[in-house]
């Protein structure tokens, strides 16, 4: 029995030397501080800020302070990178699409960042499990989450079970029908999952009841926001963890090619997987960061989620922002055949990014996105999320003018399993048809 | 005579204060003055028109709803400033704006005092902005006259009570619990202490809101609080009876103040 003890001692004093040498790849404690820290208000440049009800001041308080503490604590991020590696295999890899380059005509190289990978199948496990750490240091016991396309919900709900926490997610009832799977899975996992039927029913109405929730339970509960949205310390705070992205590929591209990428590309939803990858990339000017948004039917329909294109500075939700709006300030619908890109806000910092012109912004449009999926599922045997495939979508649009010899990376953000119902029918499948047919027959 | 002396005025003549709600375009423009009628004749001593929104977050299910179908049904800026015009000019209680930010940023902070002013309203409570960032708003509403309504939470320190006090203006608007609008509050002991902290810290008279619905309600508050708020609970009302179950509830509400 002794003799055991000491073996499992010793076999976790080996790893927890392995987990050191990797960790000191990592760079959390010199994250660059002018670009990403907001100043003491929770701003980045004009945007950002805390615009809560003043019964959530204290929690809010209480957040910062704790987050302040993490931040400037090795242990803490030590925490962070031995749980990610042991229970959400990163690093995860960059892989190099040559099929995908070839079949673009380009003399170019086309990498991607695997965050597919990641245990849950997307980059939300980085925010979640750090957010996870951070309730742990709080000593909470319940955590609430909105969702849109289910990703951070099932993330979230996976970080409860592994860390003993009571969870409820909040998700648009319409949401709810196009991502039944993952309901189905966050029931499993054992949170509640409770659907909100008001306004449009989606991401932005679930943030909205997640809030509500909170300003009733903030005693024992902390909210895990998803994306680099919301009122301060929130954007700051997702963008540390999700930097794990970018710090990682900046590293694997040395490794690989001896030379930084020279263009970055990621979808931008609300925000957190591109500031993810950018923001380690941001003193590099030489790399040119672009992000994608969500381009729906086409720009000129109205019906997309491109607030760079067709949004204006508002405020709502808790934070000062690009906001798809009308011109009194009424949120309008967004559509995108991306539940995680269907959201009328974008990151605070991405916006200061965008202003300061170190940013491009474009937009794909579903239609785009779909022959994207199909052509990198086919030459590579990878299934991008829909979310992701905008960042692809984008890249096959601008090949022709891509420069030979350009190194291009691509954030792959999340793998597209979830996406089987909604590709299957944007393809039209009939034989994916006959099968829900058959299947509904038997219930 | 400004709102405070107005208040202050009525409160030597009246156990506690009765402010109630409308939100503007639910169920309707024409509702919405049937309500307000019913407010001239119980002699309400104050009313808040709630601007509609589509993200009204520090608001439970029913007016979410409210602020919703408003939208639904095209209620804009002008609509709700023209009630505010008819309703002031019409009635002797004094107006204020309800709203969100997103609302007056979207106006321009200076149209939007001005706007208040124009169609005579007499301040403002908007729960989504914190005094950090008011910047040029508490200049702007002073230069029109208006007074920006602060709001205290039972979750403050006693250093931020402090701070939001002073900042006060025409009366403080006292959250009595956690949470959202709409939801029944125990008017407990811990309501109690809370209000004994915010005087502590100003000389204006409070309000207290969120889950008040019932005169005995507001029997509890007399001597502790000087305004009570009713706003869910009326709209509740309307939708369950209608008209003339919104009149007797009103009524009974105001009988409280005696």
């Amino acid at each position: 029995m002794k003799g055991q003890l000491t073996s499992q001692e010793n076999v976790r004093r080996i790893y927890l030397q392995i987990i050191k040498q990797k960790i000191e790849r990592y760079n959390f404690n010199s994250m660059s501080t002018q670009t990403i820290t907001p100043d003491v208000s929770g701003y980045y440049g004009e945007y950002g800020g805390m615009f809560i009800p003043e019964i959530l001041r204290t929690t809010f308080d209480e957040l910062v302070a704790v987050f302040t503490e993490a931040k400037a604590d090795p242990e803490f991020w030590q925490s962070y990178v031995d749980v990610m590696q042991s229970y959400s295999c990163r690093p995860t890899p960059v892989t190099l699409l040559e099929n995908f380059a070839n079949s673009l005509g380009g003399k170019f190289q086309i990498f991607c960042k695997r965050e597919d990978l990641n245990h849950t199948g997307a980059h939300k496990a980085n925010n979640v499990m750090g957010q996870g750490l951070l309730v742990k240091r709080m000593g909470k016991k319940r955590i609430i989450a909105e969702t849109g396309a289910g990703q951070h919900g099932v993330a979230t709900a996976t970080m409860a079970a592994k860390m003993g926490l009571e969870c409820t997610v909040y998700m648009g009832s319409v949401d709810v029908e196009r991502q039944r799977p993952n309901v189905f899975w966050m029931e499993q996992l054992g949170a509640k999952v409770i659907p909100v039927t008001e306004g449009t029913a989606t991401l932005k109405d679930a943030i909205n009841a997640a809030m509500r929730d909170w300003a009733e339970s903030l005693e024992t509960t902390h909210y895990v926001l998803g994306t680099t949205c919301g009122p301060h310390p929130f954007p700051e705070m997702v963008a540390w963890f999700q930097s794990i992205i970018g710090q990682e590929s900046r590293e694997q591209m040395l490794k690989l090619s001896d030379k930084l990428p020279d263009r970055i590309y990621a979808c931008v939803g609300g925000g957190s997987n591109a500031s993810g990858i950018f923001l380690p990339f941001l003193e590099d000017e030489s790399v040119e960061l672009v992000g994608v948004e969500a381009g729906g039917h086409g720009l000129d329909t109205g019906a997309h989620a491109a607030r760079f294109s067709g949004g204006s500075v508002g405020i709502a939700q808790g934070y000062k922002t690009y906001f798809f709006q009308d011109d009194e300030g009424q949120m309008l619908h967004t559509h995108s055949i991306a539940a995680g890109l269907d959201y009328i806000g974008v990151s605070p910092i991405l916006s200061h990014l965008h202003d300061q012109k170190r940013i491009r912004f474009t937009a794909a449009t579903d239609e785009a996105v779909i022959s994207a999926t199909k052509l990198l599922i086919r030459t590579e045997g990878i299934i991008p999320a829909l979310e992701s495939s905008h960042a692809f979508a984008s890249v096959v649009e601008e090949a022709p003018d891509i420069p030979d010899g350009t190194q291009v990376l691509i954030n792959l953000s999340g793998r597209g399993d979830k996406d089987i119902f909604n590709i299957a029918e944007a393809i039209g499948d009939e034989k994916w048809q006959e099968f829900l047919q058959t299947r509904a027959l038997k219930h | 005579m400004n709102l405070t002396e107005y208040l202050t005025k009525r409160l030597k003549k009246r156990k506690i204060l009765l402010m109630t709600h409308v939100v503007v375009g639910y169920p309707s423009l024409e509702a919405n003055w049937k309500m307000l009628e019913a407010m001239g004749g119980a002699d309400v001593d104050l009313v808040e028109l709630q601007m509609p929104f589509s993200e009204p977050s520090a608001d439970g299910p029913l007016f979410v709803k409210a602020n919703q179908e408003a939208l639904r049904k095209g209620i804009r800026w002008q609509d709700y400033f023209d009630l505010m015009k008819r309703a002031s000019e019409q009635f002797d209680f004094p107006v204020l704006m309800m709203g969100y930010c997103n609302t007056a940023f979207s106006m321009g902070f200076e149209a939007f005092c001005a706007n208040i002013r124009r169609h005579c309203g007499e301040g403002f409570i908007i729960p989504d902005l914190p005094l950090e960032e008011f910047g040029e708003l508490f200049k702007l509403s002073r230069d029109q006259d208006l007074d920006p309504i602060m709001l205290c939470t039972p979750t403050n320190s006693e250093e931020r009570l402090q701070k939001i006090c002073s900042h006060g203006s025409g009366f403080i608007y006292c959250v009595a619990r956690k949470g959202v609008t709409g939801q029944n509050t125990q008017l407990d002991l811990a309501v109690e202490n809370f209000l004994r902290q915010c005087r502590q810290y100003t000389d204006l008279p409070l309000a207290l809101g969120f889950g008040l619905s019932q005169r005995e309600d507001l029997c509890q508050l007399h001597g502790k609080a000087g305004i009570a708020i009713v706003g869910s609970a009326l709209l509740k009302t309307w939708e369950a009876e209608g008209e003339s179950g919104y009149r007797k509830h009103l009524i009974s509400l105001a009988a409280a103040r005696e």
